[in-house]
């Protein structure tokens, strides 16, 4: 398999696939950081050791497969170029951090993209495994499974007392991340989310933009992960991130019911507004298309507009991102060129649903 | 609109200044903005890192001031991580560096992780073997306690049995 694979389609096979609550739970992933026992972690580790982990992997799981996830593509950051870095990223394949690694880093990749092994970021190996839709504890029974698979010929970093040791503190203990990406356009609208924000920071989860730390919530778009990994097992937290994407569900739903029953005019005309935007535009920036995409995917959730696929919200807003749109050009863009092929690009796709 | 100050890129961004009484509105994008100082970004933005290492300093203090002594100071023999670099990172820098600085973790991973400091998730299967049979006996044992305490003694009994056997195949794993 050839890296070009990874870069022409802007949406994952696996998104392909629709999960339980998938109108509101765009996707359920689980992160684990687990280190070699042997060696520095990357941060102080010399140049001979990243090299040695990364060739290790390279060697042992090149084109290996485990369970559904099969032909795993080794891809050495290093030999990418920016915008083929930024295009993994957009796609949640690697981290912004290890894009900006030029030392011994890779990431090895199955070949429906839903699970991603990054080597040599903050930790020795950051194992991601996506599924589509509400799925946090089948996520977290296949990355089990696959954590077992790697630690067969990997002598982890694992004290009895510590668990997992990682490079971060904050990182210590299970290594793991858990964290859905959510849709939640009436929560924003009636400014409900951000009276929900402070009290499920309270019970250690944190809300996040779509691409992780720091980032903005774009197209009303949110990440809720654990923010606690030592002292509690995978499974309970797990089942506390779950209670509150089930209580947001509840909240999102009854939130849209109560637009579509108060202004259904005033809704009608927002997501027709949008829908007119993105089919008509010549020059769109992302900021506008992330809400207009928000607003088309909430009037297709809730049955206002007919006759366009769901997948479209996931799918534009990778292939509106910069680093799509250059490597669909070929060449590097300004804002403003970017700005008019992202217009286009939309126009485009829009029209392949009718 | 185009940004006021380059010309080039679309103007994001909408200031409101009052210079002695005086209002103007601006439109610049985001380069603009930072480089002509309508706003003030921290050197990197906001990181944990930053937290993280604010957290370190003051959990670290305290034990400095009460000895009063001129230490020798703490060092990885393994990565050489010493405790004010450690400190300053907010990151270990090899597995062995929490038995190093193990006497000052508990502080920060209770800041860290609300009070936890010992792990209760995943044993890894293959070098966790022995462990995870031990986790198995102090989670009987402690049923067994329970079940002691409301004289459910023949449940005890098979629970005291399933200890005994386990005992038996951890040391069986050590000959």
């Amino acid at each position: 398999m050839t890296l070009q694979h990874f870069m022409n389609e802007a949406i994952s096979p696996w998104m392909r696939e629709e999960g339980p609550d998938s109108d509101i739970v765009l996707s359920s992933r689980i992160r684990l950081a687990r280190n070699f026992a042997q060696y520095a972690f990357p941060i102080l580790a010399n140049e001979e050791d990243l090299k040695y982990i990364n060739e290790f992997i390279h060697q042992e799981y090149e084109s290996q497969s485990f369970q559904d996830y099969r032909d795993f593509a080794f891809v050495p950051i290093k030999d990418l170029t920016p915008v083929e870095r930024r295009v993994l990223v957009e796609k949640h394949l690697i981290s912004p951090h290890l894009a900006e690694r030029n030392h011994a880093s890779a990431v090895l990749i199955s070949k429906n993209e839903q699970v991603s092994i990054m080597v040599n970021e903050e930790d020795h190996l950051r194992i991601q495994l996506y599924y589509p839709g509400f799925q946090l504890n089948k996520a977290l029974q296949k990355v089990f499974e696959l954590d077992d698979w790697l630690e067969e010929k990997i002598d982890y970093a694992f004290d009895e007392e510590r668990g997992y040791l990682t490079g971060c503190p904050t990182n210590v203990g299970t290594g793991m991340r858990a964290s859905v990406m959510m849709h939640l356009p009436a929560l924003s609208w009636t400014q409900q989310i951000n009276r929900m924000i402070p009290a499920i920071n309270q019970l250690g989860l944190v809300v996040r933009g779509i691409y992780g730390e720091g980032s903005q919530a774009t197209g009303n778009i949110f990440q809720i992960s654990n923010q606690i990994t030592l002292g509690k097992s995978e499974e309970d937290i797990v089942e506390d991130l779950q209670s509150v994407v089930r209580e947001l569900i509840e909240h999102e739903r009854s939130a849209r019911n109560q637009i579509m029953d108060q202004s259904p005019v005033r809704l009608e005309d927002r997501i027709y507004r949008s829908y007119g935007v993105l089919t008509c535009s010549r020059i769109i920036e992302s900021k506008e298309t992330a809400k207009c995409l928000s607003d088309v995917r909430f009037g297709i959730d809730s049955g206002i507009i007919e006759n366009v696929s769901r997948n479209i919200l996931n799918e534009l807003m990778v292939l509106t991102q910069p680093g799509f749109l250059q490597q669909y050009a070929k060449k590097t863009l300004t804002p403003n060129e970017r700005d008019v092929l992202r217009a286009s690009l939309i126009r485009e796709r829009m029209q392949l649903e009718n | 609109m185009e940004c006021q100050e380059c010309h080039e890129r679309p103007a994001t961004l909408h200031f409101t200044q009052v210079i002695n009484g005086e209002k103007t509105e601006v439109y610049v994008c985001e380069v603009c903005a930072k480089e002509k100082g309508y706003m003030n970004y921290p050197e990197e933005g906001y990181s944990l890192q930053h937290l993280l290492s604010g957290l370190l300093n003051s959990t670290f203090e305290s034990p400095k001031s009460t000895t009063g002594q001129q230490t020798k100071e703490l060092k990885c023999p393994k990565c050489e991580m010493t405790l004010s670099k450690f400190k300053r990172l907010g990151k270990f820098g090899c597995p062995d560096c929490y038995e190093t600085f193990a006497d000052s973790l508990d502080p920060i991973f209770r800041r860290v992780h609300s009070g936890n400091t010992k792990h209760y998730g995943k044993i890894p299967a293959r070098i966790g073997g022995d462990m995870r049979l031990k986790k198995q006996v102090d989670v009987y044992k402690e049923e067994l306690q329970r079940l002691i305490k409301n004289e459910a003694f023949e449940e005890a009994a098979t629970v005291r049995d399933k200890i005994k056997e386990l005992e038996e195949q951890t040391r069986g794993d050590d000959s």
